[in-house]
C-alpha cells in the first residue's frame, strides 16, 4: 500500500460543495449570471415555442420592447414617481414612530409591558385585512395608501428594533455606567450607536415589505402607481406590461436595498 | 492632582496624632459586613457572608480563589453594578449605592464600545465629564503612551489582539482618573506570555499613575507578582479566608518570580486553596 495510495489521496479533489466554505467573488458572480441566465432561458424557451399561450407569457423580446416603449412616456415616470412617494411617505412614518418606539420598549421593562403584548397581537393581524377599515377611514386617497403601507411595516419594525435593543452587550452598557454615564446618557452612548448596523438591516427588509404593500395597495381603487398599471394592463390581457410593471418594481427594490447596503458599509465601518 | 502619599490603613492601626480621630484617606474602600443573597421564589444561595475588608489609597490588594467563590459579586458590589443584600461599601467614607466614574472598572471580557477608535474610547469618560476637546486629546494621548499603543490610536476595536483590547480598555478606565481600579480576571483570556507581558504592564502603569487597584484572578503566580495584599476567599458562602501581605518591594521585575519569598508564599498559597 502506502506511497501509490497516499498520492491517490492527496490527488482527490476536495468537494466544492463544503459546507459555509467561502467560494471567492469571481465564482460566485459566476454562478449568481449562470442562475440568471438558466430562469431566462427557460422563459425564452416556453414562450418562443409556444409551449405556453402567448396571451399569457410574452417572450422576453416582447416584454423589453414594451419596457423601453413604456419608460418613454411620461405617463409611466408620473405611475414610478407616485409609487415611490407611496412607499417612502409610509415607511418613513412606520420609521418615524416605530424606531423610538422599539427603542423605548427594548430598553425599560415597563416600556416592554406596555408596548409589545397588544403589538404582538396585532401584528398577526394581516394587514391587507385592514383595507376595508382603512377606506371607511381614510376614504380612497392619498393616505389611504400611506396608512396601509404604514400599518403592514410599522408593528414589525417596533417589535424588531425593541428586541435588537434588548440584546445589546449588557457588559457594554455596565462599561458605560462605571466610566460615569447615567441612563440617558447610556442611552444615547451605547444603546443607539450599539443597535445601528442591525437597524439599517432590518430597515432594509421592511422596505421590501413595503414594496408589497404598496402593490396591494394600488390594486384597489386608484388610477395611478404601478399596481394601477398592472391592473390596467390586466383587465386588457397585455400580459407583457404585467411583466414590465412586475420587473420595475424589482427593479426599484433592489436599488433601494443596494442603498441600504452601501450605507451600512459607509457608515459603519467598525461592525 | 492632588498628590497622593502611599498609606496602608488598616482597621486594627490606631489613628496616628490628631485625638483619636483618624481621617479616612482619599481612595480607601471600606467593606464592612457584607451579605450576598441570590433569592428567588424557589431557592435561596448565600454567594457572600459577612466579608469584612479595607483597602488603602494606592494601595494594590489581589482577591484570589476558587472559582465561583463569590469574587465577581464582590467587586461588581464595590463597583455598584450589584445590590448587597446587608453590610455596607463605602468610598472614602461616603457609602456606594450606585456605579460611578470613581470606581473604574476592567471586565473579563472585552467590553470596548466597537463603534468608537482605540482614541474616543479612552476619551469616553472625560467627554462625559465635559471635559474640552483639547484636555481630552492630551489625556488620550498621556494614556496611548503609557499603554504603548499610538500607533492604534484610529483603529477599531475589532482590529486590535485580545492582549491589546485590554490595555485599551486599562487606558480607558485610567483616563478617567478613577479613585480606584477594579479589575476582574482581566488577563483570564489571554494567552501566558501576554499575561506576563500584561502583568508587567499594569504594574509600570500602577506605580506612574498612582491608584488605588482591587484585582481579581485565580491564578496565584499573578496575584504574588502584582500585589501589596492577597486576599484568600473561600465558597460556601462566599468568604475571606486569610489575608497575606506579599514580602517583596514595590518596584518588581519578572525576576523576583525566582526569590524564595515569592515561591514560599506561592506554596502557602496553593495549599489553603488545594481544599
Ligand atoms: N445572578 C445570579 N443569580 C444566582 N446566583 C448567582 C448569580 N450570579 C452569581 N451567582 C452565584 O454566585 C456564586 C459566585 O459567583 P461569582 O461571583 O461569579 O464567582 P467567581 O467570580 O468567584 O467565580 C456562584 O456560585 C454563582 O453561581
Ligand atoms: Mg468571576
Amino acid at each position: 500500500m502506502s506511497t501509490t495510495s497516499l498520492t491517490k489521496a492527496s490527488r482527490k479533489r476536495p468537494n466544492r460543495l463544503q459546507i459555509f466554505k467561502e467560494i471567492g467573488g469571481r465564482p460566485f458572480a459566476m454562478t449568481a449570471s449562470f442562475s440568471f441566465v438558466l430562469l431566462l432561458g427557460i422563459w425564452a424557451a416556453l414562450s418562443y415555442t409556444e409551449a405556453v399561450d402567448p396571451i399569457f407569457l410574452p417572450t422576453p423580446g416582447e416584454v423589453v420592447v414594451e419596457m423601453v416603449r413604456l419608460l418613454g412616456t411620461s405617463e409611466y415616470w408620473n405611475h414610478i414617481g407616485i409609487s415611490v412617494f407611496r412607499v417612502s411617505a409610509g415607511f418613513l412614518l412606520a420609521c418615524i414612530i416605530g424606531i423610538p418606539l422599539g427603542i423605548f420598549a427594548g430598553t425599560f421593562k415597563y416600556g416592554e409591558a406596555f408596548v409589545e403584548p397588544p403589538m404582538e397581537f396585532i401584528r398577526y393581524m394581516p394587514a391587507v385585512a385592514f383595507i376595508p377599515l382603512i377606506m371607511v377611514w381614510a376614504g380612497i386617497g392619498e393616505w389611504a395608501k400611506i396608512l396601509l403601507i404604514f400599518i403592514g411595516c410599522f408593528f414589525q419594525l417596533a417589535l424588531m428594533v425593541a428586541d435588537i435593543t434588548r440584546r445589546v452587550s449588557h457588559d457594554l452598557l455596565q462599561a458605560s455606567f462605571t466610566l460615569g454615564a447615567g441612563r440617558w446618557k447610556a442611552i444615547e452612548t451605547v444603546l443607539i450607536p450599539a443597535i445601528q448596523p442591525q437597524l439599517m438591516n432590518t430597515l432594509r427588509l421592511i422596505l421590501g415589505w413595503a414594496w408589497t404593500y404598496l402593490v396591494v395597495a394600488e390594486l384597489v381603487a386608484v388610477n395611478s402607481g404601478l399596481g394601477y398599471a398592472i391592473m390596467k394592463a390586466q383587465r386588457f390581457l397585455n400580459t407583457d406590461q404585467i411583466f414590465v410593471g412586475i420587473i420595475v418594481i424589482g427593479l426599484l427594490g433592489l436599488i433601494s436595498d443596494r442603498i441600504f447596503a452601501f450605507l451600512n458599509r459607509r457608515l459603519f465601518p467598525w461592525a | 492632582m492632588e498628590a497622593l502619599k502611599r498609606e496602608t490603613i488598616f482597621e486594627e492601626q490606631p489613628a496616628e496624632g490628631k485625638t483619636g480621630v483618624r481621617a479616612v484617606p482619599r481612595g480607601e474602600i471600606a467593606i464592612r459586613g457584607l451579605q450576598k443573597v441570590y433569592e428567588t421564589k424557589k431557592s435561596r444561595f448565600e454567594a457572600l457572608r459577612n466579608i469584612d475588608l479595607n483597602i488603602g489609597t494606592n494601595e494594590f490588594v489581589t482577591i484570589v480563589g476558587p472559582s465561583g467563590c463569590g469574587k465577581s459579586t464582590l467587586l461588581r458590589i464595590v463597583a455598584g453594578l450589584d445590590e448587597l443584600t446587608a453590610g455596607s461599601v463605602a468610598l472614602g467614607g461616603e457609602e456606594v449605592i450606585g456605579p460611578g466614574a470613581e470606581r473604574g472598572m476592567v471586565f473579563q471580557g472585552y467590553t470596548l464600545f466597537p463603534w468608537l477608535t482605540v482614541r474616543e474610547n479612552i476619551e469616553y469618560g472625560p467627554k462625559l465629564k465635559g471635559i474640552p476637546t483639547l484636555e481630552r486629546r492630551a489625556l488620550s494621548n498621556h494614556f496611548l503612551k503609557v499603554i504603548k499603543l499610538e500607533p492604534f490610536a484610529g483603529a477599531y476595536p475589532k482590529q486590535l489582539s485580545g492582549g491589546m483590547k485590554q490595555r485599551v480598555a486599562i487606558a480607558r478606565a485610567l483616563a478617567n482618573r478613577p479613585k480606584v481600579l477594579l479589575m476582574d480576571e482581566p488577563f483570564g483570556a489571554l494567552d501566558a506570555q501576554t499575561k506576563l507581558e500584561m502583568q508587567e504592564m499594569l504594574l509600570e502603569v500602577w506605580e506612574k499613575e498612582k491608584t488605588t487597584v482591587l484585582f481579581i484572578t485565580h491564578d496565584i503566580d499573578e496575584a504574588i507578582f502584582l500585589s501589596q495584599r492577597i486576599v484568600v476567599m473561600g465558597a460556601g458562602p462566599g468568604r475571606i479566608l486569610k489575608t497575606f501581605e506579599v514580602p517583596l518591594p514595590d518596584k518588581r521585575s519578572p525576576e523576583v518570580r525566582e526569590l524564595p519569598e515569592f515561591l514560599a508564599l506561592k506554596r502557602e498559597l496553593g495549599q489553603l486553596l488545594k481544599h
